[in-house]
């Protein structure tokens, strides 16, 4: 199928190509030294605020999991979150009214509302948001976390009732969700419709255009029910490396980006900066499935929740940026229980007198056995994640100094996930919203050994009622008693050891007025990042 | 098979040399649709075989909150869970009618996904090749002129260098001298962010330093390779006898003895091109660019095989078409080299 040589004499018509190479080369680097010109610094004061960050969302409709704890920058939802996360009125005129049965949620619209297209928000676009994402056709995971929604309608152009299932106390958590124009969508199939590339919200800014892989551009919108925006615009790039990431900023592209905590540390002392270092609800631990021999004893769970040293992990592994982890409630939380915080630092020698107590006694190695078993087990962690590597690896080091082997081990998901019932895990999640979200399906026994929700297996009667209390009661006292009640008992029966909660890092110019950061979740991008309230930001020169 | 010689004047030597080229690319097509059937079958075994489930990848980190009900009923839209001969043939189906399907990785129409970014890295790819090409024959044939002298030497150390050095240490260092130092050029992006178009001059001055680091890191290879291949030629029988006739060193150099090393340089740019795409997908992620290399790789973790196999099926077809390419050029540069029979 090649070329076939046959016998042949060269022609000579080559000469006049031994001019033509370096001319043409002299002309390449021409070109590249032409367009060789100093880059334009983007501090200009007035321009549009740009930010950037490592994570970029797959669509911008918010049905689709873009934003749906709000903050979208481009969508609002019915109820939006103020700076210290509390709930306030957005699209609704006040903050919808629940039954007494806790089965009915009515909200009233604001009047006036108006999407980027003109068009008014009426009710109907309410209800076409949230049957969007019941709709089993549509591939939105937020199904799962509407789950007790029955129905919802709009009884008149200004009204939305939501019927629930069973009493949901945290519902209105829930409705921050940004709403999307019906019209944008009829005829078409919400999976693949145009408006997930080119959305159309009501919020403070309106999308001029996104070019995925590279940025999102965002222009203020004027007629802002909630006041024009204090900025012409915003700019969100997306790099998604680091280290590439730390050299833009520097090279001063940015205005505020967000960096891993040591990448951050290099502009602590650098003028014209100010790293901020978010608290969040994002915690890191040590799940410890009941399936697995040496981890079904609650005295070897029990001395690793004592020996594991959280000071050095946050110094350490965390760069100062973090803060020791007892629980799945964050310190921030209203329902976080102080009793249960121990010692940040280790505590080698109640490990080592719980174990004696309980029988594990040291080996020749210095490992300890109890009737022939080892105590030794397995910790898995996903290899592409370093930071829950270098966990894993200090609660190793932790764990020997109590006579406890671990064999640390980075896999894929998809070898982890069939292993989780009997391994040991390095996991991670939190929301600052309410502790419902997560822990009920991660600490409850009706979820045992299914996939993500409670891997472990972890049973107990006394949690399983703390948790059922603090989503069906809607008085706060009695929800904060049920979830101090199940705080407690966690860290009685120690299913998983609690490491960190990190803190999100964020390099910010000084030129840049008006940043106020809040607690944030672990899913942080375009939205819900330091730059939630980015329509508030001035810039000056 | 034989074609007639056209009639009269000088191009008849050229066009005798391509006669035939036009049975070859017939066979050749004839070729690449086994080739592509092949690659596209082998996309969908592995697919089968792979334990990623495409739902929770999708879901990313709300795979935490999603119940299994949610991801089953997404797979069932997707129809990723049907049997592979099913999956495969409304994937060849659709591909006939021109749809490469839909990408759930990064849920939109795979021939947006091409659309949007294939253009980027052709043009990245091209221009870094165009540049190699022309560096790697300059300064190779130069560096043979004088062989062991010191241009030489200098030129076969820097390559050797540049070649233990990775592609996205060479960036870093670029980003670090050009961009924050000197200033001169962006360190980033497609256009300046806050730029309200596409404007080709902005875009050329944002391909200067990946386009240029692409083609260093590319270039050592083909630089000895083309000093090699003319030191060799320069004691060929033919230029000693050129020199020997008293022609000019230039015209012996470059009319005589490039022109011999030429040959077997073009098999090496054919085959050496899918290396030169694996470069480009590194310098995308250093320097932010929107190309195929990111959704490329995030499809592979992500299961997506419809945009695996769209991707794979277009390299395919570029590397098919440099072979042919490849062929004709030997064809037109090397008289010994016939199509025709």
């Amino acid at each position: 199928m090649g070329p076939k040589r046959t016998d042949g004499i060269s022609p000579d018509h080559v000469t006049s190509r031994s001019v033509r190479l370096p001319a043409l080369l002299g002309i390449v680097l021409l070109v590249a030294a032409g367009c060789a010109s100093p880059t334009p610094s983007t501090g200009s004061a007035g321009g549009p605020v740009v930010v950037a960050t490592a994570g970029e969302p797959d669509t911008l409709n918010p049905v689709l999991n873009y934003g749906p704890d709000g903050a979208s920058l481009i969508f609002d939802g019915l109820v939006a979150r103020d700076a210290r996360n509390q709930l306030v009125p957005a699209l609704a005129r006040e903050l919808p009214q629940v039954s007494a049965d806790g089965r009915t949620v009515t909200a009233t619209l604001r009047e006036g509302v108006l999407f980027h297209n003109g068009s008014p928000l009426t009710a109907q676009d309410v209800v076409f948001t949230y049957q969007a994402v019941l709709d089993p056709k549509v591939d939105s995971t937020l199904r799962s976390d509407l789950d007790m929604l029955a129905s919802v309608a709009a009884p008149d152009p200004s009204t939305v009732v939501f019927t629930l299932k069973h009493a949901y106390a945290p519902f209105l958590q829930r409705l921050a969700l940004g709403v999307v124009p019906a019209k944008a969508f009829a005829g078409q199939d919400v999976n693949k419709a145009e408006f997930n590339r080119r959305p159309i919200g009501t919020g403070p800014y309106r999308m001029t255009s996104w070019t995925p892989g590279d940025r999102l551009v965002l222009a203020a919108n004027d007629r802002y029910w909630g006041g024009k925006p204090a900025n012409p615009g915003v700019v969100v790039a997306f790099v998604a490396d680091d280290n590439v990431r730390a050299q833009r900023m520097r090279a001063g592209e940015f205005d505020a980006a967000e960096l891993p905590p040591k990448l951050a540390v290099g502009f602590d002392g650098q003028g014209g900066h100010r790293v901020h270092r978010v608290p969040t609800a994002d915690y890191r631990g040590v799940m410890l499935p009941t399936g697995n021999p040496v981890l079904g004893d609650l005295a070897v769970r029990r001395a690793l929740n004592a020996a594991v040293d959280r000071q050095a992990m946050v110094t350490g592994v965390l760069g100062g940026a973090g803060e020791p982890a007892f629980g799945p409630v964050p310190p921030s939380s209203e329902f976080a229980e102080a009793s249960v915080a121990g010692r940040p630092a280790a505590d080698p020698a109640a490990a080592t007198a719980i174990l004696d107590a309980a029988g594990w006694t040291p080996g020749a190695d210095g490992i300890r056995a109890r009737a022939g078993r080892k105590a030794a087990f397995t910790l898995m962690y996903p290899a592409t994640d370093s930071l829950r590597k270098e966990l894993a690896l200090a609660v190793t080091a932790d764990a020997r100094k109590i006579g406890i082997a671990v064999s640390p081990q980075g896999l894929t998901w998809d070898a982890i996930t069939p292993r989780m019932k009997t391994d040991a895990l390095i996991m991670g999640y939190g929301t600052p919203y309410d502790p419902d979200f997560v822990s009920f399906k991660l600490f409850g026994s009706a979820f045992a050994g299914q996939g993500f929700f409670n891997p472990g297996s972890y049973r107990s009667a006394t949690v399983d009622a703390a948790l059922q209390a603090g989503r069906d009661s809607a008085d706060p006292a009695a929800r904060r008693a049920a979830y101090a009640t199940f705080q407690r008992q966690l860290a009685a029966d120690v299913p998983w050891v609690f490491l960190t909660y990190l803190q999100h890092t964020y390099v910010v110019r000084d030129t840049v007025a008006g940043v106020t950061p809040r607690v944030e979740p672990h899913e942080h991008d375009v939205a819900n990042s330091i730059w939630w309230n980015v329509h508030t930001w001035t810039k000056t020169p | 098979m034989t074609t007639k010689a056209p009639p009269t004047g000088p191009p008849r030597v050229r066009r005798r040399r391509l006669a035939g080229a036009g049975v070859v690319i017939r066979r050749r097509l004839l070729v690449a649709v086994p080739v592509l059937a092949a690659t596209s079958m082998g996309m969908f075994a592995l697919g089968a075989a792979s334990p990623i489930d495409p739902a929770q990848q999708y879901a990313g980190a709300a795979a935490f909150t999603t119940t299994e009900e949610n991801l089953a009923q997404l797979r069932a839209n997707w129809g990723v869970d049907d049997p592979l001969p099913v999956q495969y043939a409304r994937w060849v189906g659709n591909l006939l009618r021109g749809d490469l399907g839909w990408s759930t990785s990064r849920h939109e129409p795979v021939t947006s996904v091409l659309a949007a970014r294939a253009g980027w890295t052709l043009l990245l790819v091209g221009v870094a090749l165009a540049l190699v090409l022309v560096a790697s024959v300059l300064l190779g044939t130069l560096a043979a002129y004088r062989r062991g002298g010191w241009f030489d030497r200098a030129l076969r150390s820097v390559a050797y260098a540049v070649q233990s050095m990775p592609v996205f240490w060479i960036g870093l260092a670029v980003i670090a001298l050009f961009a924050l130092t000197l200033g001169w050029l962006p360190a980033g992006g497609l256009t300046d962010l806050t730029a309200t178009g596409t404007d080709p001059a902005d875009v050329a001055r944002h391909l200067v330093l990946p386009v240029t680091v692409l083609a260093i890191s590319q270039a050592p290879w083909f630089v000895l390779f083309v000093r090699d291949a003319v030191a060799e030629s320069l004691r060929d029988d033919h230029v000693l006898a050129a020199r020997a006739r008293g022609l000019p060193g230039r015209t012996v150099l470059f009319g005589h003895a490039l022109r011999t090393a030429l040959l077997p340089f073009l098999t090496l740019v054919g085959t050496h091109l899918p290396e030169l795409v694996g470069g480009a997908v590194l310098v995308e992620t250093v320097f932010s660019l929107p190309g195929l290399g990111a959704v490329t790789v995030q499809a592979a973790l992500g299961a997506d095989f419809p945009l695996l196999a769209a991707t794979t099926l277009a390299t395919t077809v570029v590397v098919l078409t440099a072979n042919l390419a490849t062929d004709l050029g030997y064809a037109a540069a090397d008289p010994r080299v016939r199509l025709d029979d």
